[in-house]
């Protein structure tokens, strides 16, 4: 049975001042997918955290994000975020980072390309406002920059 | 990609995989690369079988076929490992810096 995780996020919360309150939508936004995946440029965005060598650690409330070249390796890595057990992405980031297998999936032409670089922020920002107003147009400003065709979106 | 079904219903997102594993494993298990190529190969196959907005394709994948009780253990109060502590993480953050500097 899936984790029903906005009951628990209530009971997680509870004793605070005020209720959480969830982001709903009554519709889902739709751009058509205009070639095979393929040949799609394809771009990864990981909430879960991930700094690149020496890039500043993330922080609470924190709504800034990293970039990561996709040539990184692991011991370039590291993870911050207080919102769930890290230890096993830490020693694996492809767990909430799937950058390596996404490369292979290029080499093996499933998709057209890895975008570069990756993107990573650190998912636990309270406020809706700060993720839609400033976190999201700037990634999106990059993703239409390198020219994506689709992004890929990975929680943690 | 998500393994939190009830918020991806109400959040909407235009296309997703579900994947029913513990948090901080969205696209797999560490070190088993195997599985997590196929977890990446299925959500890329997904954005050309979803053609209806808002639909979320769920994998077959099982966590842990004989445990199920990570379900009714995880993300409730004290499940998360303690956290170290203010002086013991900047002493952390410094090492990485160092570690990293020319």
């Amino acid at each position: 049975m899936p984790v029903a995780y906005i009951p628990r996020t209530r009971e997680l919360y509870a004793d605070y001042n005020n209720p959480y309150r969830w982001v709903t939508n009554d519709s889902a936004p739709w751009t058509p997918l205009r070639k095979p995946i393929a040949e799609c440029k394809v771009a990864l965005i990981s909430s879960g955290g991930i700094m690149y060598r020496d890039q500043p650690r993330f922080h609470r409330e924190d709504a800034s994000y990293r970039r990561i070249p996709k040539d990184a390796t692991r011991a370039d890595l590291n993870i911050w975020h207080f919102g769930y057990p890290t230890r096993d992405a830490q020693q694996d980031p492809n767990c909430v980072f799937p950058w390596e297998r996404l490369k292979e999936l290029e080499r093996e032409k499933v998709i057209g390309a890895l975008s570069d670089p990756c993107f990573s922020f650190m998912g636990g920002i309270y406020s809706a406002r700060k993720v839609r107003d400033e976190l999201a147009p700037q990634i999106a400003d990059d993703l239409k920059r390198a020219h994506v065709d689709a992004f890929y979106l990975v929680p943690a | 990609m998500t393994s939190a079904l009830d918020i991806t219903q109400a959040v909407k997102p235009p296309r997703a995989v579900f994947l029913n594993f513990p948090l901080g494993h969205q696209t797999g298990k560490p070190n088993q690369p195997d599985l997590q190529r196929q977890i990446v190969k299925d959500a890329m196959r997904a954005f050309e079988t979803i053609a209806r907005p808002g639909t979320i394709v769920e994998l077959p994948y099982v966590w842990d076929p004989n445990d199920r009780t990570w379900e009714t253990r995880d993300y409730t109060k004290g499940w998360m490992p303690e956290r170290p502590s203010k002086e013991e993480a900047d002493r952390e953050e410094a090492e990485r810096r160092a570690r990293y500097a020319k």
